[in-house]
């Protein structure tokens, strides 16, 4: 199968780059599986898990809060807010995060930065509830 | 001249002094790979932001209904110098080279009949410019607590610069850092982050044909990503201000530490000659004493 570049940076630090055959992004309007060859396209993330689909049915699977996502001629360049691998994301962070949403809602001061908090919090209740279950 | 107890006394403290210089070294040293390594790690993500945004910029015609952060308010009257320094001293010139580009900028903005506002990240820079610029310094950030930089800091003073620029109380900030070349070799910068400039070189090198799809809207990506990239240029700011800063101090304390070196060696010397004229002196007495007899 054909492989395009991936990767993946915080602003602390760059967490993945390599080939990979493909990976699926939580993108804000859905989610979206990029292969290699894929239209140019850039889209904004919401919290979620992205899949890496390194080849020979190997998947890494790393959360990320925030961010985007751009689809160049050159791969996949994810730039998140907060990224880290699934293995070092606990119920006790997400958890930590969900109170920074809940505290992001209440400090809102127009309507519209309300709505786009609460959004991000229910994305993120979501998530949490997903990963307990 | 001095007595040999004197001297034996100015020796020992050089040499206290030489231990201290030579142990702060050694820390710098230690402290500048980690400082390197974060600045290093943090530089793909930067330079990522600055190449979508320019890309986005580069087909975003100013017009009105272009983000402010982006076109700017129009105006040109109210600059935001956003100066970051260390907390710590002894670090050569690290500090005082910053805060000297900070403060011509200042004055030549204050010749031209502009109002300037300054924003200090880190105590030395708000030490040495308070003296002249009591009234501009607005606020003082101090990072002393804290150990090893992380986004949230760099995000903190820019949720502060912008809700200032919300409010409308500047129209340019620029922002003051020295960037990090090698361990002999810092620069120091001014960058202007808003509103927003990229050179012409990473706007040439993105200006692809590719045809792109924006999720949700371009203006709603650029409006999302303005802001952040504020913080963005702030941390990174920060990150090279630590590398450098500990580049300057490491450099600093093995001048020091050489320069004690030949300060003990030279009075060594002049221990070693008094204590021979001495001797000298003695001998004679106690020779031209027996010859009297």
């Amino acid at each position: 199968m054909a492989t395009f570049t991936f990767e993946l940076v915080s602003p602390e630090r760059l967490l993945f780059s390599g080939e990979v055959e493909s990976v699926v992004v939580p993108s804000s309007e859905g989610e979206m599986t990029v292969m290699a060859g894929h239209a140019p396209v850039m889209a904004v993330l919401k919290p979620g898990v992205v899949a890496v689909s390194e080849g020979k049915g190997a998947v890494r699977r790393l959360f990320v809060r925030g961010g985007f996502a751009d689809v160049g001629p050159d791969g996949l360049t994810i730039l998140a807010e907060v990224a880290l691998p699934m293995e070092e994301l606990d119920v006790a962070t997400l958890a930590q995060h969900v109170r920074d949403a809940e505290e992001d809602v209440a400090d809102a001061k127009t309507d519209e930065a309300r709505q786009a908090a609460a959004e991000r919090l229910s994305q993120l209740t979501e998530l949490r509830d997903a990963l307990v279950h | 001249m001095p007595s040999l107890k004197d001297l034996r006394n100015r020796i020992a403290s050089v040499k206290a002094t030489q231990k201290i210089t030579k142990a702060m070294q050694m820390v710098a040293a230690a402290k500048l790979r980690r400082a390197q390594t974060a600045a290093e790690a943090a530089r793909p993500y930067a330079e990522r932001m600055e190449t979508v945004l320019a890309n986005l910029a580069s087909r975003m015609t100013v017009t009105e209904g272009a983000p402010r952060l982006l076109a700017g308010t129009g105006r040109d009257e109210t600059h935001l110098l956003i100066v970051c320094t260390a907390e710590r001293g002894l670090c050569g010139a690290f500090n005082s080279s910053i805060a000297r580009l900070a403060r011509d900028k200042a004055n030549a903005l204050m010749a031209q009949g502009k109002t300037v506002k300054i924003l200090c990240v880190g105590k030395k820079g708000y030490d040495i410019l308070r003296r002249q610029f009591k009234d501009q310094i607005i606020e003082l950030i101090e990072l002393r607590s804290v150990r090893q930089i992380g986004f949230e800091n760099a995000d903190a003073v820019g949720r502060k610069v912008l809700q200032m620029f919300d409010a409308g109380a500047f129209d340019v900030a620029t922002l003051f850092y020295s960037k990090f070349k090698s361990v002999i070799s810092q620069v120091p910068t001014a960058q202007q982050i808003i509103p927003a400039e990229f050179d012409g070189e990473t706007k040439a090198a993105t200006g692809l044909d590719a045809v792109y799809d924006y999720e949700p809207g371009e203006e709603e990506i650029l409006a999302a990503l303005l802001p952040r990239n504020v913080s963005v240029q702030i941390f990174r700011a920060l990150l090279e201000n630590g590398a450098s800063e500990q580049g300057a101090r490491m450099s600093a304390m093995d001048n020091a530490t050489r320069n004690a070196g030949e300060m003990i060696k030279k009075q060594t010397l002049t221990y070693n000659r008094t204590r021979q004229a001495m001797i000298t002196k003695e001998l004679i007495e106690i020779i031209s004493g027996a010859e009297a007899l």
